[in-house]
C-alpha cells in the first residue's frame, strides 16, 4: 500500500471535497429557485453573505448558531457511524433545556459556576435520557429508530408547552391575563460568560473542544471501535464479540446527550430563559435537523463537522438579511438546506466507486494485506 | 361533564370524525407499503405531504375547481417521487437521510411557496360531505360512515385495490419479490429499478394527495407546517400494519380514533392539559411499534440499495 501513497492522499483530497460540490450543486437549484423568485442570485448569494460575515457582529452571530449545530451534528456523527440514525435531535434539546433551566431555577442562592456546571451536565443527562429511550427500543425491540425519535420529538414538544404553561411558567406572568408560557428569566450570575463584546459566549469554546474529544473517542477508543464497527457490520461486530445492543443504545444515548447540552447551552448562552410558540423549531431554531445537514456536510467527521457548522450557521444568520434585503422567505434556507442533504448523500456514489476500484487494484496487486477496515493494534491482539 | 360524555351524539361524533382523520394516512401509509414493499423507505412523506397540500389549496384557490386542485396535488407528489427514485435507485443514496433532505425541501419549499403566492392564510370551499343514497339514512351507522367527503370514500376504496394488487396481480407478485430479494428478482428477469421507481413515484403522488385530503378536503386552509408530523406517523403506520394494507387501515384507525377522541375531549373541557391530550397520539405510535413489530418481519431488502453486479 505504501508505494501508492500519492494517489491515496489525492484520492481522499477529492473525496474530502465531494461535499462541498454537492453543496455548490445545491447553490446552483437555489439560484434558479431565486431566479423563479424574481430575485437576482448573485445579489441574493452576496446579501447571504454579507449578512453572515459582513462585520465583526455578524461573524459573531454566526459562530454563535453554530453552536446548536456542532453539539448535535457530533451526536449525529456518533450514531450515524453506529448506522442508528437519530432524528430526535428536536426532542433531546428541548428535554436537555428543560432538566438545565430547572437548575437554574431552583438553586438561585448557589454560586454561579457551580450551577453552570450543573445546568450543562443535567442538560446532557436529560438529552441522554430522551436518546437512549429510542436506543433501548431498538436494540431489544427492534422499533425503527428514525420513528421512534420522530414521536419523541413530538412528546418533548409537548411536554415543554405544558411545563411552560403550568409548572413552570414565571410566576411574574402566571399573575397576567396574557400569561406568556416562559419561565423565569436566569439570574445573571448564571448566565454563560461573552468571550467579547458580542453574543458570541463559552459555549463556542465548549462545543470545539467536544469535537476533539469526541474525535478521539471515536478514533482512538475501544468504545469509538465498537461503535464504528457494529455501523460497518453488525454481524461481523457480533461474531467478534462485540454486544452489539448494547453500543446501538450507547450511540443513541450519547447522541441524545449532545443534543441536550445543545439545549442547554441555548438556554444558559443566549436567551436565559424558556419561551415557547407551540413548536419545536420556536425553541431549537430546527438546529436538531440542521445539525444533521451539518454532520453530513462535515462528512460525519467530528471534526469535520466543525467547519461545516460555521457554513450552515452561516446560511441560518444569512436567511435573515437575505429575507430583509431581498424579501425572499427565510424558509428557502429551509429548502435549500433539503437540497444539500440529497445531494451530500447522493454524492457519496462516487467516493464508492473509486474506494470500489482502488480495493479492486490493492486486491490484484498484494491481496494478503488487505485487511478488515476497522482494525485497530489493540483489537487485533484480543 | 363526563355524563355528557358518553351521551351517543358525542360518541357518534367522535367515530365520525374518526373516520375522517384517517383519510391522510390511509393515502400516504397504503403509497408507503407498495415503497416499502419493493424494498425503499420513503422518509420523504412529510415533506411530499405538504407540498401535495399546498399544490391542491394553491390551484383550488385560484381555478375554483377541487378536481384541478386533486389533479395538481397528483403531480407534484410524484414529481417528488420521481426525484426520490433518482436519486435512491440510480444513485444509491441512503434512504433514510435522503427521504429526510426531501422532508427538509418540502417543508421550506411549501413554506416558501405558501409566503410567496399566498401571503395569508385563505381559506377555499372544499370537498363537500356527500350523503350516499339509502346508507346515509341509517340512523348512526349513516351518520359515522356514509356522510363524508369523496377524498374519505376514495381512500377507503384503496385499501380492498392495494390488497389485491399486491397480492393478487404480477405487479404486485414483483413488488413483494424486489422487496425480499432484489438480486434473485433480477436473475428471473425483473426489472428492479422499474419496479422501485414505480412504487417511489405512485407512494409520491399518494403522499401529495394526503396532503390534498387536509388542504381541501378536512381542513379547507394551507398553513405553514400543517402536517405537523402526520408524515412520518404515517411511515410508522406501515410498520403498525404489518405491510399490509389491511394492517394499516387497522393502524390508521385505531391512531386517528384516538386523535377524535382527544379533539373531543378538548372541545368538552374535561380536565386534562390539553398539552398531555396532543401527546396521546404519539405515545400510542410507540407503544403501537413496539407490540406490532414483534409479530411481523419487515420485508428483507428494506432500505438497502440494490445494484446490478456486473
Amino acid at each position: 500500500m505504501k508505494r501508492n501513497t500519492s494517489n491515496f492522499s489525492f484520492a481522499q483530497i477529492i473525496d474530502a471535497a465531494l461535499p462541498v460540490f454537492a453543496g455548490l450543486a445545491a447553490l446552483g437549484i437555489g439560484a434558479i429557485m431565486l431566479l423563479a423568485l424574481g430575485a437576482n442570485p448573485i445579489q441574493a448569494y452576496s446579501a447571504l453573505l454579507q449578512g453572515a460575515f459582513g462585520s465583526w457582529n455578524a461573524i459573531a452571530e454566526t459562530t454563535v448558531k453554530a453552536v446548536p449545530l456542532l453539539l448535535v451534528g457530533l451526536g449525529i456523527c456518533i450514531a450515524f457511524r453506529a448506522s442508528v440514525i437519530n432524528i430526535g435531535g428536536e426532542g433531546q434539546m428541548i428535554i436537555g433545556a428543560l432538566a438545565a433551566t430547572t437548575i437554574g431555577l431552583v438553586f438561585t442562592d448557589w454560586p454561579g459556576w457551580l450551577v453552570i456546571i450543573m445546568a450543562m451536565v443535567t442538560g446532557f443527562l436529560g438529552g441522554a435520557i430522551w436518546g437512549a429511550i429510542p436506543g433501548y427500543l431498538k436494540a431489544y425491540f427492534r422499533v425503527n429508530e428514525i420513528l421512534s425519535t420522530v414521536m419523541m420529538n413530538a412528546i418533548a414538544v409537548n411536554l415543554m408547552n405544558y411545563l411552560l404553561r403550568g409548572p413552570m411558567i414565571d410566576p411574574s406572568q402566571a399573575e397576567l391575563a396574557s400569561k406568556i408560557p416562559q419561565t423565569a428569566r436566569l439570574l445573571q450570575a448564571f448566565h454563560l460568560p461573552r468571550l467579547v463584546p458580542t453574543r458570541l459566549h463559552l459555549g463556542v469554546l465548549i462545543a470545539v473542544i467536544l469535537a476533539i474529544v469526541v474525535y478521539v473517542l471515536l478514533f482512538h477508543t475501544t468504545l469509538g471501535y465498537r461503535i464504528r464497527a457494529v455501523g460497518h457490520n453488525p454481524d461481523a461486530a457480533r461474531y467478534g464479540g462485540i454486544r452489539v445492543r448494547r453500543q446501538v443504545v450507547i450511540a443513541l444515548l450519547l447522541s441524545g446527550a449532545f443534543a441536550g447540552l445543545a439545549g442547554a447551552i441555548q438556554v444558559y448562552g443566549l436567551n436565559y430563559r424558556m419561551i415557547t410558540d407551540g413548536s419545536a423549531s420556536g425553541f431549537t431554531g430546527s438546529a436538531g435537523f440542521n445539525g444533521i445537514v451539518a454532520a453530513l456536510f462535515g462528512q460525519l467527521h467530528p471534526l469535520g463537522t466543525v467547519p461545516a457548522s460555521f457554513v450552515f450557521g452561516a446560511l441560518l444568520v444569512g436567511a435573515n438579511s437575505l429575507q430583509r434585503a431581498m424579501q425572499v422567505p427565510s424558509a428557502f434556507i429551509t429548502a435549500l438546506n433539503g437540497l444539500v442533504v440529497v445531494f451530500v448523500v447522493s454524492s457519496e456514489i462516487w467516493r464508492r466507486r473509486r474506494q470500489h476500484r482502488r480495493r479492486l487494484e490493492i486486491a490484484r496487486s498484494e491481496p494478503e494485506t488487505l485487511e478488515p477496515a476497522f482494525a485497530t493494534p489493540t483489537e487485533k491482539q484480543s | 361533564m363526563i355524563e355528557n360524555f358518553f351521551s351517543l351524539t358525542v360518541l357518534v361524533g367522535i367515530l365520525a370524525s374518526g373516520i375522517r382523520l384517517a383519510t391522510p394516512y390511509l393515502y400516504a401509509s397504503l403509497g408507503e407499503t407498495f415503497g416499502q414493499r419493493s424494498g425503499v423507505l420513503n422518509l420523504g412523506v412529510e415533506g411530499q405531504m405538504l407540498l401535495g397540500a399546498f399544490a391542491a389549496f394553491y390551484v383550488t384557490y385560484t381555478t375554483g375547481n377541487l378536481f384541478f386542485g386533486v389533479l395538481a396535488a397528483l403531480v407534484v407528489g410524484a414529481l417528488m417521487g420521481l426525484a426520490m427514485a433518482f436519486v435512491t435507485v440510480n444513485l444509491q443514496a441512503e434512504q433514510g437521510i435522503s427521504g429526510i433532505g426531501f422532508y427538509l425541501f418540502g417543508l421550506g419549499m411549501s413554506d416558501l411557496l405558501f409566503q410567496k403566492l399566498l401571503g395569508t392564510v385563505e381559506t377555499v370551499s372544499g370537498f363537500p360531505a356527500l350523503h350516499i343514497p339509502f346508507l346515509s339514512d341509517i340512523p348512526i351507522i349513516g351518520e359515522i360512515f356514509f356522510q363524508q367527503g369523496l377524498l374519505v370514500y376514495i381512500a377507503y376504496l384503496l385499501v380492498p385495490l392495494s390488497w389485491f394488487i399486491l397480492h393478487k396481480t404480477t405487479l404486485g407478485l414483483k413488488i413483494r419479490a424486489v422487496g425480499e430479494n432484489p438480486q434473485a428478482a433480477d436473475s428471473l428477469g425483473v426489472n428492479v429499478a422499474a419496479v422501485r421507481y414505480f412504487t417511489i413515484i405512485q407512494g409520491g403522488a399518494l403522499s401529495g394527495l394526503a396532503g390534498a385530503s387536509l388542504s381541501i378536503g378536512l381542513l379547507n386552509v394551507f398553513q405553514q407546517n400543517m402536517t405537523s408530523g402526520q408524515g412520518f406517523i404515517a411511515v410508522a403506520l406501515v410498520y403498525f400494519g404489518g405491510w399490509r394494507p389491511v394492517g394499516v387501515l387497522l393502524g390508521a384507525l385505531l391512531f386517528s380514533m384516538v386523535n377524535a377522541l382527544q379533539l373531543w375531549i378538548q372541545v368538552l373541557g374535561i380536565q386534562i392539559p390539553s398539552d398531555f391530550a396532543v401527546m396521546m397520539p404519539y405515545v400510542l405510535t410507540i407503544l403501537a411499534l413496539v407490540v406490532a413489530v414483534q409479530r411481523v418481519r419487515p420485508p428483507r431488502a428494506l432500505s438497502k440499495t440494490f445494484e446490478r453486479e456486473s
